[in-house]
């Protein structure tokens, strides 16, 4: 399907996302099996936990990343769930 | 991006990520190839208490512990199963019941998802009643297809788990329609190891190459024609392997198992192991266990190791392969696994695997041949008569 800003995204109900002390990153849990996530990825999947748009995950982390450039930040963004949805991580729907 | 996504136990190597709790060695199932100790039935009496069990979770999180293998025997006998579960779940684990399905029921099944279950893994002993019953030792093949049904049904991520050997091989391609009818996530088609009760029964079980490589090429035949539906995994015996595999992904990297009475343990087996005190959670803490018990340092690493792993280039990709495999085929816990074609002993692989396919040429494989008539080890199923028959030997 064709990904854009108006995309809906969540995770997907098969992982489960979870800060861990232990390794000091986000994590994505599945049966028998886990995935750490560098910094960016923790934070984009953080704010896919509830069904949103990618737009409105990109202006929340504007905010909350002000000094990030905004083009950067956006085609990030799309980038990462490109390759989040090819791992099977999220459900996504236009 | 992708290249900063990593699975964690290539870089955690100091944090045991996976704890495997070992909730009771009951089973209602009889299989020869059982990972538990021959002597299960000695730890009977001793089994930790809800309480305890609910302190080893604990302390267990606090190392860094995130995947919780709540396993057997059978879990299922364990009346605080559920209880057990729901303080995993506050704890943050991520919880995979490993589990035959015998004592489940449709109501304990929603118990266990509203207490918070994350997987169930369920094993198939065969792809119809008739082999599934007959190498379970137990009336069980029913049951266990209601109960994958039930687990899709409460939305569970289902592995299923068919342990194969000789004598089931044939069915690999029925076992793959089956996890598709019952809407399986992933397979896993792993050959038995041979530790313990499969060691014993190895006669009987060893599949010869050629059953193994007709095996594979129906898994990848499978796996072309249904690509990205459901995860096949296909695990062949280390036997038929050159170089042995990092034994638990490296002794005492990642994975630690408490036993039904509370002796902590890097891998099931390791109990086998001569000279080497178990640490216990109720003489000793968690902590201390992995960091500092003569038992999880022993072969952490590679200085432990004589030649000729010691010198070889490989030695940190497969860290000598299994200290369980080498003591119980060499007698000496320190050798390199005969598995390895450069091991002094790998003869002893050599001979297993000839004498495998002369009981192939023998042309009795199958189930359903007289076992008493045939020229080998009939199957000793794993029940407390042959744990003493074999204690004694």
């Amino acid at each position: 399907m064709a990904i854009s800003e108006n995309t809906w995204v969540v995770l997907s109900g098969q992982f489960r996302f979870q800060w861990e002390e232990a390794q000091q990153c986000y994590v994505l849990l599945y049966p028998e099996g886990m995935v750490q996530l560098n910094p960016s990825a923790g934070e984009i999947l953080s704010r896919c936990q509830q069904q949103t748009t990618i737009a409105d995950v990109i202006s929340d982390l504007q905010n909350s990343f002000a000094e990030a450039d905004s083009k950067t930040l956006a085609a990030d963004v799309m980038e990462f769930i490109h390759e989040a949805n090819d791992q099977g991580w999220l459900d996504l729907k236009n | 991006m992708a290249d900063s996504i990593t699975i964690a136990s290539d870089q955690q190597q100091s944090i045991p990520l996976w704890l495997l709790a070992e909730l009771s060695y009951s089973c209602p199932l009889q299989c020869s190839y059982c990972s538990n100790p021959i002597n299960y039935p000695q730890t009977r009496a001793a089994e930790l208490s809800t309480e305890e069990w609910k302190a080893v979770f604990k302390d267990a999180r606090k190392l860094g512990a995130v995947q919780l293998g709540l396993s057997g025997g059978e879990p299922l006998v364990r009346p605080d199963l559920e209880e057990l579960i729901a303080e995993a779940r506050s704890l943050g684990f991520y919880s995979n019941l490993i589990t035959s399905a015998i004592g489940a029921d449709a109501a304990r099944l929603a118990a266990i998802h509203e207490a918070g279950l994350d997987h169930i893994q369920i094993s198939f002993q065969g792809s119809n009643q008739d082999v599934n019953d007959h190498f379970a030792g137990t009336k069980s093949f029913h049951h266990k297809v209601l109960m994958a049904n039930e687990a899709k049904k409460l939305g569970f991520p289902m592995v299923l788990n068919f342990v194969l050997h000789r004598q089931n091989i044939h069915q690999i391609g029925d076992m793959l329609k089956l996890a598709e009818e019952l809407k399986a996530d992933f397979v896993e088609l792993a050959n038995s190891q041979y530790y313990g009760w499969a060691l014993k029964n190895i006669d009987a079980l060893l599949p010869s190459r050629q059953q193994l490589l007709d095996a594979e090429a129906i898994t990848n035949d499978f796996r072309k024609r249904h690509r990205g539906n459901m995860d096949v995994i296909f695990v062949v015996p280390d036997y038929y392997e050159n170089r042995p595999k990092a034994c638990c992904n490296g002794w005492a990297t990642t994975f630690l198992t408490v036993t039904p009475n509370g002796n902590v343990q890097p891998c099931q087996s390791a109990q086998e192991l001569p000279g080497l005190e178990l640490p216990n959670v109720r003489e000793q803490s968690l902590e201390w266990a992995w960091r500092e018990s003569p038992l999880f340092n022993a072969f952490r690493g590679t200085d432990w190791m004589p030649e000729p792993c010691r010198s070889c280039p490989e030695k940190e990709q497969d860290l000598g392969g299994c200290r369980c495999q080498a003591y119980l085929l060499t007698g000496d816990a320190f050798a390199t696994d005969p598995v390895c074609d450069l091991s002094p002993k790998h003869s002893i692989i050599e001979n297993a695997v000839a004498k495998a396919q002369n009981i192939a040429d023998l042309n009795i494989d199958g189930f359903g041949y007289d076992i008493d008539s045939a020229p080998v080890q009939p199957l000793l199923f794993r029940n407390p008569k042959n744990a003493k028959l074999l204690s004694k030997k």
